[in-house]
């Protein structure tokens, strides 16, 4: 396969701050439609990479390419491919619940009449309809996260980067978040998700674990545990990260 | 443009709705002003003076009546040269004059308490103002021009307008874009197809706006209650305050591309800005007293160029010639530190 088959494909990908190498030459492939993890100990690069896929920040060196889109060349369109929902499902907290959506749907160049087909289907997916005039900064944090992930996927984009979604939320909470996850996943997005919940880590299709800015392990979950002989990710974990020198 | 208008009305909901920041915005011009036109005055009523006369001549009776019957002036007699001093230490009176005749010429000295300088300063200027009015030493005719009755309201406008410009524009653009950096909302902004320059405007322009309201206001109380001459100046007054506004918008954009905090572009603004328009522009203290070094600094604060110009414009009158000097360098100030925010937001990546 070439790399515009791919969701996502990276070749050699590295990006420099002065001395500091926080990506350091890493190279993968996204099917599309695969829920991909991408593990790491804070510090260890995986947020300098999620932000190179796109578009934030250029890479030193190397290729890389989102939704058959150049990300150096090509930056511009492949904002409109993608969806990103950051770690603190940023969202304005000022602003109530169909004004956040109204907002981000005229940003993805959505006409009046699809805001309003959309906007009712969430609300009823979401089970948010008498929250549509609350404030975002009312509203619990799991209908937050909610919404944040439906905001991102306002527009079906190709691929979904998701920047540790699930950070300070509770397990149940979690856990349901994933099952929005799995439905964008099944209706053909890519999901592209960094996480330190090793927990989180299994439910994905694939997952790369970096260290140091290198990518140290890729496969799947249960491939994984095999290689290493133990029965958890998060053994699998310690093992692949026990040498790394950045992070906690 | 239709994203462009929804990021304006976002921020534009964002302001209203923060009642608290709403009200200090829309107050605090209203308030500065009329406290310092009203309340904050540099004039001195009621100075107390006692006279030492040796002889009593025509001419030192002359005085001491004009003396009595001066507003400004609480005459409160003659007394002894020893006296005087026991007088000042206890803070019965404000000053003395002594009056000598010296071979039929009359000498003078005033002794003044100076432990308040801006009162003796300006008592010591009273008296001498009676005593080169008198007619045995009528040499000097003194005419203030510009301000004849030496209002400080007109003093005060053009520095308190500098200094609420700087304060709206620069810290609230720069806390309220920070903010969006913290809480993550510009890394949505920035992934999206949206762009950057997009983005940038449709976060100055409200404040723009805003800004805009309150020139209008300031201007409204400044010609009406605090009576500054109205004229045909006015509309280079307001291009004035728009250049100085759009500089102010480019600091705090600077401001916010530098800071990673709420609170360091806070301090950034308030101690890097504020600080230095009100200490160093010559709001309050006249930029010729200060020491060499301090004039220097005081030559990169945009409020200086401002005020001066803004003086020339509301109380001398002057057309926009006179002023070509400071529009000069707030434009070279604007376009500086624009190109030097622009910069630093693409180096980011």
């Amino acid at each position: 396969m070439n790399s515009h088959d791919y969701a996502i494909s990276v070749k050699e990908l590295t990006k420099k701050f002065g001395n500091f190498t926080a990506v350091d030459h890493i190279s993968f492939n996204v099917a599309k439609g695969e829920i991909f993890g991408f593990l790491g100990a804070n510090g260890a690069g995986k947020t300098t990479a999620m932000r190179m896929l796109c578009g934030l920040s250029f890479p030193t060196s190397g290729q890389g390419y989102v939704a058959g889109c150049d990300i150096i060349t090509q930056s511009e369109q492949i904002k409109r491919r993608i969806g990103y929902m950051s770690q603190k499902f940023s969202l304005y907290e000022s602003l109530s619940v169909s004004e956040n959506l109204r907002l981000f749907a005229t940003i993805y160049g959505l006409t009046d009449a699809e805001i309003n087909r959309v906007s009712q289907q969430l609300y009823t997916d979401l089970e948010m309809t008498d929250m549509q005039n609350t404030l975002v900064k009312d509203i619990p944090v799991g209908w937050k996260q909610k919404l944040a992930f439906a905001t991102a996927t306002l527009h079906r984009p190709d691929v979904v980067f998701l920047d540790e979604p699930t950070g300070g939320v509770d397990p149940v909470t979690r856990r349901r978040f994933w099952e929005l996850i799995y439905e964008a996943s099944s209706e053909g997005m890519t999901i592209f998700v960094t996480t330190h919940y090793l927990d989180e880590a299994e439910y994905c299709n694939r997952l790369s674990i970096m260290v140091d800015g290198r990518i140290e392990a890729l496969d799947s979950p249960a491939a994984l545990k095999e290689k290493y002989h133990v029965g958890t990710m998060d053994e699998v974990f310690r093992i692949v990260a026990k040498d790394a020198r950045r992070g906690d | 443009m239709a994203i462009f208008q929804s990021l304006v009305k976002k921020e534009a909901i964002h302001i209203i709705r923060d009642k608290r920041t709403m009200v200090i915005t829309l107050l605090m011009p209203l308030v500065l002003l009329l406290l310092f036109g009203f309340a904050i005055s540099t004039e001195v009523n009621d100075v107390r003076v006692v006279a030492v006369v040796d002889r009593h001549t025509d001419q030192t009776r002359e005085l001491l009546e004009q003396l009595g019957v001066n507003s400004y002036f609480n005459f409160q007699g003659l007394t002894s040269e020893n006296e005087i001093e026991n007088l000042l230490r206890a803070g019965k009176t404000d000053a003395a004059i002594i009056l000598r005749s010296d071979n039929g010429t009359l000498k003078t000295q005033i002794i003044a308490d100076a432990s308040n300088t801006t009162l003796a300063q300006t008592l010591t200027g009273y008296i001498q103002g009676v005593i080169s009015g008198n007619s045995a030493n009528n040499m000097m005719i003194t005419r203030t021009l510009y301000n004849p009755q030496m209002k400080s309201a007109y003093n005060f406008v053009p520095g308190i307008m500098g200094m609420i410009f700087i304060l709206i524009c620069a810290i609230m653009t720069s806390v309220s874009i920070v903010r969006e950096k913290e809480n993550g909302t510009m890394s949505l902004l920035l992934v999206s197809p949206v762009k950057p320059v997009t983005i940038i405007l449709g976060k100055l322009v409200p404040y723009f706006l805003l800004s805009c309201i309150i020139l209008t206001i300031m201007l409204l109380i400044s010609y009406t209650v605090l009576e500054l001459p109205l004229s045909v100046s006015l509309i280079n007054v307001i291009i004035i305050s728009l250049l100085y506004i759009i500089l102010s918008l480019s600091f705090g954009l600077f401001v916010s591309t530098i800071a990673d905090s709420q609170l360091t572009a806070l301090i950034a603004s308030a101690v890097v800005l504020m600080l230095p328009v009100i200490m160093l522009s010559g709001m309050i203290f006249p930029i010729d007293n200060m020491p060499v070094v301090l004039q220097w600094l005081s030559a990169v604060i945009p409020a200086r160029w401002y005020i001066d110009a803004m003086r020339k414009l509301m109380i001398q009158q002057l057309g926009l010639s006179y002023i070509a000097k400071d529009i000069i360098i707030l434009t070279t100030m604007t376009v500086v530190i624009l190109l030097l925010s622009i910069k630093k937001f693409k180096s980011e990546k």
